[in-house]
């Protein structure tokens, strides 16, 4: 089934027209109520009149990371803060997080798009989900919760962990549809025949899987361990979190709903388009957001994209899954990363400003692991064993607190991390995705 | 003073129209629940063959008691009245131990729940214009979905942050200039004794509320919290299987709880004889859901202890006042025979300048006999370094218990920060005693 | 009297002490005490040289991470109960004792050994209040 189905496989044409009016309205709205986008768009001399069509987009000004940073926490609201009725924050590039405030209606769209996802991957009014991101700041969890419930769906709310009662829950429930990461629907195989319950004989058939890049490998190997279909979600929480593009059953790429969501694949380098097919950075303008509206957003994903028809009948473009970021962020467990954040920490450790690097590892069928080696130079060094113990304990403290995710913290002698032309390599990634 | 309401109509309804809705309701509850197949026979083995059998509020005694062990025996099936598919939502409580307790709720059970809470947190004042940090766990529990979904309900700016990170909290509340908290007792406790750590003073922060709920706790402890802040603190209560928070809540007078009594009936029975006890006197909360379909649950016993207040509420509700809970029927702790209850050792404790924000309390058995040790943080900022201070302190800890729980405890001084802190429900009494 | 100890950060990697002590013994550097202190993925290797300035430099220089710490050498009688002696004494006199270890060689008829106190200073007077010989950087570089 489509949740919306005259948005959904509107001709071309007509998607066309309703993106050009919703651009032009958008433009005025910003304008009118974010005094940051109306010193934007007059600084690369756009008046809202020069917007008529969606292909007039390219004239407007890209915003980046760096702006929401810059403007946090209220800067980049176009309403009033008394109208948002949900916060949300994710992790950004150092002390700051990332905002994203939802008013009423964005909640509505949210709920829109979240409805779509889970009937573009084959759920049923009459289907029970078990939700298993985490809920929270994380909008993974709540996100899944809106859209099913605004299909009427069962929904068991379990958040992330505690694997022995995901499975009792579905054993004793027998949900069809299962929602997390992908690597802890892998995980939980292994907790599965630990308790003697055959993965091959569960309820669930459909995952419902994203927060972290995976690959079509993983793809097989959850498809055969849980004799299910396993599809990718899309979404990043500027956005609006999941919800931004989903895989139909046919798998062959994420329908983005470009109703609302509007992509551009650009150079990231120049900043021009690249042809359709090619790979390039994904670039999203929301078209209907009311609380946090954002121009030409640079996601830093990389991507390509197609406007092929699809055999699910969706006429919306699809993208690929994502190969690789244009920045060094990294994904654990479904956190974003930023190794500027753990600097930021390491940094506020009396002052000093150690060599480190981040170890990410994957054991088969185990969840991520991050260590985090530091370098012992005179400057932290003690020659006693509890002051270190506490030094070690301090960083894996305020680092978990800044990424919400636990680490591991070894202290190394110095020089042993490995620097090529004197610059350190700050990340090892040896998950095999 | 100025007594916001939600649904003024129902809120203030005269006691006769609302016992006339309980009774309308009740009916129908017990048609629903001839639909499960626990109730079904049970209900029928007491007698009752229809909904024609309650014929007033008074016939509901008919009805036997509800426990928890019946929801774990007839797990997970045995009490839902309605198809699956009409469940919109399904919550578990933690089953730490065996079993976990389930509830089911349809679209409707879930709006109705939804709208409870709204008026919880009207009655307090929250508006709109409120930030309001959501301290308590998302997920299966139902203390951070529950006021989750009333917060948003009245408009409020929901930062849906769950429980723990206490740096990450602090910053937050900085940041978006929150004004309402709902949050554990004992962790916004532990919430103060960190804040210097991070340069952070209570006047620095923006909170005008605190909604403090899930665990025990006495007066004194709100009126420390309600003084280290400078805030309201409002007490809360509800239980999972009545659908979580939003069964009572205190309004602006802050004079305990109002019992939303068009949605639940509210007894207090004597624990050990099953029978009511007269208005006034401590026992324990049993409830009848009035309006879940999904999963009709009645006289089900809490094993809350409390009581309900005779007088009228300034604040013109009709709907009767819980006072706070005083105890649990089960954590009651037997020491050399003498009852006795964490909440009363915690009533002494708060009422003690000098006692800092934490404690514990400790059973063992030396020989036959049975030991009580109260161990009590020290406020910092009132210790001077004076030794002999410390044993008049001990003293003065140990005289006021012994008037209150009738046993000589030992009590140890520590340290500030040198007990386990909770960032969630405490746990606050550790028993070493060999079970017999 | 204080004598300088030399602490020196290890990671627990095969070969590692044996690296460092190499290093001293070809800079000709000879040590006259020595504990390790570790812990599950770190060390911290505690030494006392005849040239403890000439060893930090060295230090410095092969990027090994070491620092100077302030410690107290102590004759003890090679005897029963000779230790328990001089600890009575430091505990009496509310002296902690953070960490001690053994001397590689004897000093005349004595056992000798190395403490770490909380208060060096306070710890000094004690000892000499009470007697109890305490041995000076030129008796170490001397040995």
């Amino acid at each position: 089934m489509i949740w919306n189905e005259k948005i959904e496989t509107m001709p071309l044409a007509d998607l066309k027209n309703l993106q050009s009016q919703r651009l032009a309205s958008l433009v005025g709205y910003v304008y009118k109520n974010c005094p940051i986008y109306k010193q934007k768009l007059d600084q690369a001399g756009v008046a809202t009149s020069d917007i008529k069509s969606i292909d007039d987009i390219t004239k407007l000004p890209f915003t980046t990371k760096l702006d929401m940073r810059d403007n946090y926490p209220f800067g980049l609201f176009s309403r009033p803060r008394t109208e948002l009725v949900e916060i949300h924050v994710s992790s950004g590039t150092t002390g700051n997080p990332t905002l994203v405030g939802y008013t009423r209606d964005d909640i509505k769209l949210w709920s829109d798009v979240m409805a779509r996802c889970l009937c573009c991957a084959g759920a049923e009014p009459d289907d029970t989900i078990q939700i298993a991101y985490g809920y929270g700041l994380f909008t993974g969890g709540l996100g899944f919760h809106y859209g099913a419930l605004e299909m009427g769906l069962t929904i068991i709310p379990t958040s992330s962990g505690q694997t022995k009662r995901q499975l009792k829950i579905m054993q004793d429930f027998a949900p069809r549809i299962l929602a997390c990461t992908p690597s802890y629907c892998l995980y939980m195989a292994e907790e599965a025949k630990e308790m003697g319950i055959d993965p091959r004989q569960a309820s669930w058939k459909i995952g419902i899987f994203g927060a972290e890049p995976w690959s079509e490998s993983m793809r097989t190997e959850i498809e055969q361990t849980w004799n299910m279909l396993a599809t990718d979600v899309y979404g990043l929480s500027e956005i609006i979190g999941p919800g931004v593009s989903q895989e139909c059953r046919h798998k062959q790429g994420l329908h983005i709903f470009s109703d609302v969501f509007y992509p551009e694949i650009i150079d990231p380098d120049t900043g021009k388009p690249v042809p359709e097919g090619g790979d390039g950075e994904l670039v999203i303008t929301t078209l209907t957001k009311q609380g946090i509206p954002l121009l030409r957003y640079r996601t830093r994903d990389i991507v390509s994209m197609t406007t092929a028809p699809c055999k699910c009948g969706r006429t919306s473009p699809r993208t690929s899954k994502i190969k690789g970021r244009t920045d060094d962020m990294i994904v654990v467990r479904g956190i974003n990363v930023f190794p500027s954040q753990i600097e930021h920490v390491l940094l506020g450790i009396d002052g000093t400003h150690p060599h480190y690097q981040i170890v990410i590892d994957r054991q088969a069928h185990q969840l991520d692991t991050v260590d985090i080696m530091v370098e012992v130079d005179e400057k932290i060094f003690s020659d006693e064993i509890k002051k270190m113990h506490a030094l070690e304990q301090k960083i894996k403290k305020e680092i978990e607190a800044m990424l919400s995710i636990g680490v591991e913290v070894k202290l190394v002698e110095p020089k042993t991390i490995a620097r090529s032309e004197g610059k350190a390599k700050r990340v090892i990634d040896k998950r095999a995705l | 003073m100025d007594t916001p309401f939600w649904n003024k109509e129902i809120e203030t309804l005269p006691r006769k129209q609302l016992e006339q809705l309980q009774l309308e309701r009740l009916k129908a509850l017990v048609a629903q629940a001839f639909k499960t197949a626990f109730y079904s026979k049970r209900l029928k083995r007491a007698g009752i063959n229809s909904p024609d059998d309650i014929k007033s509020l008074a016939d509901m005694h008919k009805i036997p008691f509800t426990v928890k062990d019946d929801l774990r025996q007839n797990y997970p099936f045995g009490l839902l009245a309605v198809p699956m598919e009409q469940v919109v939502r399904i919550h578990s409580s933690s089953g730490t131990t065996g079993i976990p307790t389930v509830i089911y709720l349809t679209a409707d059970d879930l709006n109705n729940w939804t709208d409870l809470i709204a008026r919880c947190l009207v009655a307090t004042g929250a508006t709109s214009k409120d930030v309001f940090q959501n301290m308590m766990s998302y997920g299966l529990f139902t203390g951070g979905l529950g006021l989750h979904y009333g917060a948003e309900k009245i408009g409020m700016t929901v930062i849906p942050v769950g429980g723990g990170n206490t740096q990450r909290q602090i910053q937050l509340m900085k940041d978006f200039k929150t004004s309402v908290l709902h949050i554990t007792p004992s962790y916004l406790l532990h919430i103060h004794h960190r804040l210097p750590e991070f340069n952070v003073k209570p006047s620095d922060l923006h909170i005008k509320k605190a909604f403090l709920g899930a665990e025990p706790y006495s007066e004194n402890t709100r009126k420390k919290l309600e003084h280290l802040f400078g805030i309201d603190a409002y007490n809360s209560y509800g239980l999972s299987e009545m659908n979580g928070p939003g069964v009572a809540f205190e309004c602006v007078y802050k004079n305990d709880l109002h019992v939303w009594e068009d949605a639940y009936i509210l007894e207090i029975i004597d624990p050990v004889a099953g029978t009511p006890v007269p208005d006034g006197q401590q026992g324990e909360v049993v409830l009848t859901n009035l309006v879940r379909n999904a999963m009709p649950l009645m006289r089900y016993r809490t094993r809350d202890l409390a009581f309900v207040h005779t007088d009228p509420c300034p604040c013109g509700r009709t709907h009767r006042r819980l006072s706070r809970i005083l105890g649990r029927t089960d954590d009651m702790l037997i020491v050399g025979g003498v009852n006795v209850f964490p909440s009363q050792i915690e009533e002494v404790l708060m009422s003690i300048p000098e006692v800092g924000n934490n404690y514990q309390i400790h059973l063992s058995r030396a020989g036959d006999l049975d030991k009580l040790t109260v161990k009590v943080e020290i406020y910092s900022k009132l210790f001077t370094g004076d030794l002999s201070q410390l044993d008049v302190l001990k003293s003065k800890i140990k005289d006021r218990l012994r008037a209150s729980i009738t046993i000589n405890p030992h009590i140890e001084l520590h340290e500030p920060g040198a007990l386990p802190a909770f960032e969630g429900k405490a746990k606050r009494v550790i028993d070493e005693r060999e079970k017999l | 009297m204080k004598i300088t100890q030399i602490s020196v950060f290890l990671e627990n990697r095969k070969g590692r002490l044996c690296d460092v002590c190499s290093l001293l013994g070809s800079a000709g550097i000879n040590i006259r005490a020595l504990t390790i202190a570790e812990t599950e993925s770190f060390g911290v290797l505690r030494i006392v040289v005849d040239k403890p300035d000439k060893a930090i430099d060295m230090f410095k220089k092969q990027n090994i991470t070491a620092n100077k710490t302030d410690v107290v050498a102590v004759e003890v009688p090679d005897q029963p109960g000779g230790l328990a002696r001089v600890l009575k004494i430091l505990s009496d006199n509310d002296v902690n004792v953070e960490y001690m270890y053994g001397f590689v060689e004897k000093f005349s008829k004595n056992a000798l050994l190395v403490f770490r106190f909380d208060d060096a200073i306070r710890a000094n007077k004690v000892l000499a209040e009470n007697n109890i010989p305490i041995v000076t950087a030129d008796d170490i570089s001397g040995l």
